[in-house]
């Protein structure tokens, strides 16, 4: 995995807000007015990790976990209340031109190209800003467009792009200056299956291409399963997990999805000595079951319900995050302070 | 320099893209046009240092250096940082101080044939503005007429940094510009000023913004010294605190969380 001299590198990356608090009341105005009232939150808390040269790791974690302000920090947006970080061998705060070359930040929800005009100026203006020469411009925007297939959308205004379009070309504009390390925010978010599938493959072949790191956020599964050998899980400002996606299977969720058609229907309670219930819709039943004991239930499971059919699988991505999520130690994310 | 070229060719296409929005902002420019009217209404009656053919070309030429020193950042700055887009342009290996900048001057590009337009149409209606410049003197304008751009410039974009205080840095911006209204002979030339207002208009950085270079356009006789070394002095102290706020300011702008 990270190597001696990894391409990023965070070290008890910490980051604390401070938050003005107020009552909604008239005296909680009054109060706020003549003594604020602060409450910190931490947002990243002692978070560490390496990635080395050329990985490709997915970063995961509930809305508000924490995701985003690392990314801030890693492309020195936003500056740590603690910690160290190291990226493509710069300290990302100082922002020097040659670590912004160096790397990339795309952000699903937001866009950088302007609006009315054709991507092509947009590009060409990055080009010039990122001192891309005349004759390499032209040659990556050809092969990058081919392999987004954009190529003949380059010449209509943004704003005539499909969505999907749009963050194609947005890559397009972000990647020109071939960087080294690649923050993706939500790259996929809100697209359609086919634009998200397009998307991940550009994703998986830049990497192979150019050998570029690569730090992803995402909240469709697909998009994780299909890029990422290698997760790091963040909750409430913690890092929970980081190791193979397998490994992640293993130890948050050490069940196994059994899916049951019965010949009759039958109450919920029918089902509580197997394993806990997930859905029941008519003959149709799901039950988790711990994994260990995987055979002595579904024995009995067919000794003594009504089975017509029975099939065991692994449990969702999303419904593990939800576990992950719900036993994770949930320490006191924020505490308060006077003013 | 490539990387200036490519930068006002975008902008240029960007700013074309709102033709009809240009040619009526450059309207609206059109304060000291009207204000000319008045003068040279005024200048026919009382007694005043200028006849209303000096009066005329006067105004003219505040119209233009307007026209030439039109300034928005502070808009546009409060925008980038309200909407979080400043964060893109943190992301650029480019100081978003020069990206605005040659937006501007593309800006100046696509407003000139408008501009060139409307002047045409004054000298129709108003003959006795017609002149022949000395060409010293006007080349001396134009090159205060830059300046004049660069100082308003810099200005803005350092009270836009208050942005990062307040959000609304545009408010301090609107004191400014009354200011800027009163002082930089927009109104009236420096000359019909009383003499105490005039002594302490001058050390203000506001009538190097219009009336220093207007009234070296208009041929009239004005002394460049010290005006020009107080201008220049003004463009220092409005540097520094760019830099200055700018680096307070993105100190904090992360601490929000960018």
């Amino acid at each position: 995995m990270a190597g001696a001299s990894p391409m990023v590198l965070a070290e008890d990356l910490t980051r604390h807000y401070r938050v003005a608090r107020k009552e909604e009341t008239l005296l909680g105005t009054l109060r706020h007015f003549l003594r604020r009232q602060y409450q910190v939150v931490r947002a990243v808390e002692g978070v560490s990790f390496r990635i080395a040269p050329g990985e490709v790791v997915g970063f995961l974690g509930p809305n508000g976990a924490g995701k985003t302000t690392t990314l801030k920090m890693l492309t020195g947006l936003v500056h740590p209340t603690r910690g160290r970080a190291l990226v493509a061998g710069h300290v990302p705060w100082r922002r020097e031109k040659a670590f912004l070359k160096k790397i990339t930040l795309v952000m699903g929800n937001k866009q950088q190209l302007i609006w009315d005009l054709p991507a092509m100026d947009s590009l060409r203006l990055n080009a010039a800003i990122y001192e891309v020469p005349e004759g390499e411009f032209r040659k990556r925007v050809l092969e990058l467009a081919e392999m987004l297939s954009l190529t003949e959308r380059l010449h209509q205004p943004v704003r005539k792009l499909s969505l999907g379009e749009r963050m194609k070309a947005e890559l397009l504009a972000a990647l020109l200056h071939r960087p080294e390390v690649l923050f993706l925010d939500e790259p996929t978010l809100g697209l359609d299956v086919n634009a998200q599938v397009a998307v991940r493959e550009f994703i998986q072949e830049y990497n192979r291409r150019y050998g570029a790191t690569v730090l992803l956020t995402s909240h469709y599964m697909a998009d994780i399963v299909a890029l990422c050998p290698r997760v790091l899980v963040i909750h409430q400002g913690r890092l929970l997990y980081d190791g193979a996606l397998e490994g992640l299977l293993e130890r948050f969720a050490p069940y196994r999805e059994v899916g049951l058609t019965l010949r009759h229907p039958l109450p919920r309670e029918a089902f509580l000595p197997f394993g806990e219930v997930r859905e029941l819709e008519g003959r149709e039943v799901r039950l988790l079951v711990p994994r260990e004991r995987l055979t002595e239930r579904v024995a009995e499971i067919l000794k003594r319900l009504p089975v017509e059919d029975l099939e065991v699988k692994e449990p969702p991505l999303e419904e593990v995050f939800a576990r992950v999520y719900k036993v994770a130690p949930s320490g006191p994310a924020e505490s308060k302070e006077t003013r | 320099m490539r990387k200036a070229r490519v930068l006002l060719a975008v902008y240029l296409a960007y700013m074309l893209e709102y033709r009809a929005e240009l040619f009526l902002w450059v309207l609206s420019g059109a304060l000291p046009l009207i204000l000319l009217g008045v003068w040279s209404e005024a200048a026919r009656g009382g007694s005043f240092p200028f006849t209303p053919g000096e009066f005329a070309r006067y105004f003219l030429m505040v119209f233009l250096v307007r026209q030439a020193t039109v300034v928005w950042v502070e808009w546009e700055f409060e925008r980038d940082v309200v909407e979080g887009r400043l964060s893109f342009r943190l992301l650029r290996p480019l100081d978003p101080f020069f990206d605005h900048l040659a937006a501007h001057v593309a800006e100046r590009l696509a407003r000139l044939p408008f501009v060139v337009l409307l002047t045409l149409l004054f000298f129709a209606l108003f003959p006795e503005a017609r002149f022949l410049p000395e060409p010293g003197a006007f080349l001396l304008g134009l090159l205060l007429t830059l300046l004049a751009f660069l100082l308003r410039y810099t200005m803005q974009y350092a009270i836009a940094m208050l942005t990062f205080w307040t959000e609304r840095a545009t408010s301090v911006g609107e004191v400014f510009f009354l200011l800027y209204l009163f002082l930089s002979g927009t109104i009236a030339p420096l000359e019909v000023f009383p003499e105490t207002l005039r002594h302490l208009a001058l050390l203000t950085p506001f009538p190097y913004l219009v009336y220093l270079p207007a009234a070296l356009l208009a041929g009239q006789k004005v002394s460049l010294f010290p005006g020009l070394w107080v201008m220049l002095s003004w463009g220092g102290v409005f540097l520094g605190l760019w830099r200055l706020l700018w680096r307070l300011g993105l100190r904090r702008y992360s601490g929000h969380g960018a």
